[in-house]
């Protein structure tokens, strides 16, 4: 019989600690996802008659509670504490230039809540004062603007939903299997609704010059981060936002002012955007030569990889989240794409022998997270659990195999491959590739 | 009443079109912020152009004085001689390795043009005082590191003209234009691989990599 994980004060502090057990911790989840499911495909373990018997009041029940503006700015559970940005101490040299990880195993949506946004700094997280904050446009344009927060703010508004995603993500999964862990696997993707101005909209105020073909755009940050990207790019679909998810943006995403530029790899989007400058030719930035650039088999490199081709990831069961016991589940996951809308999604269970097209979950957006589900009936012996995705252009999501046949594995970067879980018999999960 | 309203929709219509079409054409139409003066501009304009050197400023740098520089300024995290210490990037070596199983990618090895270490030294180095350097002491560094690589003789003297006429080893090895896709799947549905076929090619099972540090997830490492 399994013990109520709610039944005492004892096993509720258990649980808060920091090394609670995991089982426990995964069942207080899943029961609460899947009392229904459980009940259809496994036998009820036996209650105790006495926690069966409504009312089965706790202590909150017999209390009175916490008043409002009792946390003025709110703030999750004290028992969800683990759901938390990591990163890995042995990636990067120090951690103002580095990067930390999404804990997609706890997320339940295609929003990505504000504090859990995977970050990645060149030169730390500036605490920029936006009353002094400014941006300026210049180059080939008529009219160089100097613009403050306030400014920009009074400009026609527009939100969008999109994700972002560094193109390291997966990197360390190149040359084979080595994060035992979907956090550290995936976890430098997000997505959220971005508030902001359109980049056309103050293109146009400052008016192009027509020899311009290329946007310099750089940060405020200590790296002074800078990166080119093409005219049509800009003037497309990006976005010069200050909001994120409805407040200002987290001075970790670029307070007060960033650059969205939707299904592009991540370091484009300039957080802390302090200027914009016009050109006829790009400015091969360190950032677009010695960093992120493929470097291939042949010793040729590729530059200017700019597109998040599609990816998906069985968020469902992963490392993190096992099964507990035989029975039918919910497989769950992510889709994205930078080619625009996620258009199917299929999944299997027998590391890609056999398929099953999942279900899409509404909003299936251009550019943003893509949430898609599978019922699974689990019999207890091992298997493979993988998903493959297919965007609008009829681009199919490869094997990492097909990848290296290709790029080789020095590439460090877009590395969009399937993603294959091995489920033991034990209902553990594990990081793994197939030949 | 109906007549009147008849023809004055179209006139409106009209009306809306010729300031929206004003509106997305003419520069200044909002008429938010300040128009930027030509020393605000030269003020922000930092940024240097690799293939060029376009933005490069006046002055100039020695490798005797770059040197005196890189052990004052970058030593501690690049090492005596460009080798890097821990994680810190290495600056030199790598020279013929692409191809190898581990690539090192150095100013020697891997970057392609010059002037794009001249920027990056002045927008983003020292680390812990970033753009702090004087131009004179950035083309010394540039120097020196381009010296360490045999890219460039001892007496060479750095400048706005002389940077972009160093040849990068690796200059002609990039491709400037996304090859992508290039991998072409047919989605599948049934009996896709053989089925015993299907062999494990690598596990992170045990490979005692992932963080433990880190809280709870410590409990779920390899049982």
């Amino acid at each position: 019989m399994r013990p109520d994980p709610l039944r005492s004060k004892a096993v509720l502090s258990d649980l808060a600690g920091p090394d609670a057990p995991v089982a426990r911790r995964s069942f207080l989840r899943l029961g609460a996802a899947l009392t229904g499911s459980l009940a259809l495909g496994s036998k009820p373990a036996m209650a105790d008659p006495a926690q069966e018997s409504p009312p089965a009041d706790a202590p909150w029940s017999q209390s009175i509670g916490a008043g409002v503006v009792d946390r003025p700015y709110g703030r999750p559970a004290d028992t969800e504490a683990s759901v938390i940005r990591r990163n890995v101490p042995w990636l990067t040299a120090s951690a103002e230039s580095s990067v930390s990880f999404s804990p997609l195993q706890d997320l339940h949506g295609i929003i990505t809540p504000n504090g859990l946004f995977f970050e990645r700094h060149h030169a730390g997280r500036p605490d920029i004062d936006p009353a002094q904050h400014k941006l300026m446009i210049h180059g080939l344009v008529e009219r160089p603007l100097l613009l403050t927060m306030k400014d920009i703010l009074r400009f026609p508004s527009i939100s969008r939903i999109h994700f972002i995603e560094c193109p390291a993500n997966g990197g360390m999964n190149w040359r084979a299997a080595q994060m035992n862990s979907l956090q550290f696997s995936h976890g430098m993707v997000s997505c959220a609704e971005w508030t902001g101005v359109r980049l056309s909209t103050l293109l146009e105020e400052v008016g192009v010059k027509k020899e311009a073909k290329w946007a310099m755009v750089e940060g405020a940050d200590g790296a002074h981060m800078n990166r080119s990207l093409p005219l049509d790019k800009c003037l497309d679909d990006c976005l010069v936002v200050y909001a994120q998810n409805g407040e200002a943006l987290r001075p970790e995403q670029g307070y007060p002012l960033r650059l969205v530029v939707p299904g592009w790899e991540g370091n484009v989007n300039i957080k802390w955007l302090r200027r914009i400058k016009l050109g006829d030719k790009p400015w091969h930035s360190r950032e677009e030569t010695s960093k992120y650039t493929d470097l291939m088999p042949d010793g040729t490199s590729r530059g200017f990889t700019w597109l998040i081709d599609a990816k998906s990831v069985v968020t469902f069961p992963c490392p993190e989240k096992p099964l507990d016991g035989p029975g039918l589940y919910e497989i769950r996951g992510l889709a994205w794409t930078g080619n625009g809308k996620v258009r199917r999604v299929d999944v299997s269970m027998d590391g890609g022998v056999n398929w099953q097209t999942a279900r899409l979950h509404e909003p299936v957006l251009s550019k943003a997270l893509t949430k898609f589900t599978l019922p699974w009936r689990w019999d207890g012996r091992p298997a493979l659990v993988a998903s493959r995705v297919i965007d609008e252009a009829g681009y199919v999501q490869p094997t990492i195999a097909e990848l290296r046949k290709q790029r080789g594995s020095n590439s460090v970067y877009h590395n969009n491959s399937i993603q294959t879980w091995q489920v033991k018999s034990d209902g553990s999960v594990f990081n793994v590739q197939l030949a | 009443m109906y007549s009147s309203r008849k023809i004055c929709l179209p006139l409106v219509a009209i009306l809306l079109a010729a300031a929206s079409l004003a509106g997305a054409a003419e520069p200044g139409s909002f008429g938010y912020g300040r128009v930027a003066s030509p020393a605000q501009i030269a003020g922000w304009d930092i940024d240097v152009r690799g293939e060029d050197g376009a933005g490069l400023p006046p002055g100039k740098g020695t490798v005797d004085r770059g040197a005196d520089v890189y052990a004052e300024q970058c030593a501690a995290c690049h090492g005596t001689f460009g080798e890097g210490e821990g994680r810190f990037p290495k600056l030199v070596g790598g020279v013929g390795s692409l191809r190898d199983e581990r690539p090192e990618l150095t100013v020697g090895s891997y970057w392609p043009f010059a002037p794009t270490l001249w920027d990056y030294i002045n927008r983003a180095m020292p680390m812990a005082a970033p753009h702090t350097l004087s131009a004179d002491d950035v083309y010394a560094l540039t120097a020196y590191i381009l010296s360490l690589n045999d890219l460039v003789p001892h007496d060479f003297v750095a400048d706005r003209n002389s940077l972009p006429k160093v040849k990068m080893r690796n200059r002609d090895n990039f491709i400037w234009t996304d090859p992508r896709p290039d991998t072409i799947a047919k989605p599948c549905m049934n009996a896709c691989v053989n089925a015993a076929d299907v062999r494990i090619s690598s596990t992170a099972e045990g490979r005692d990599l992932t963080p433990r540090t880190t809280g709870p997830l410590d409990t779920m490492q390899p049982k």
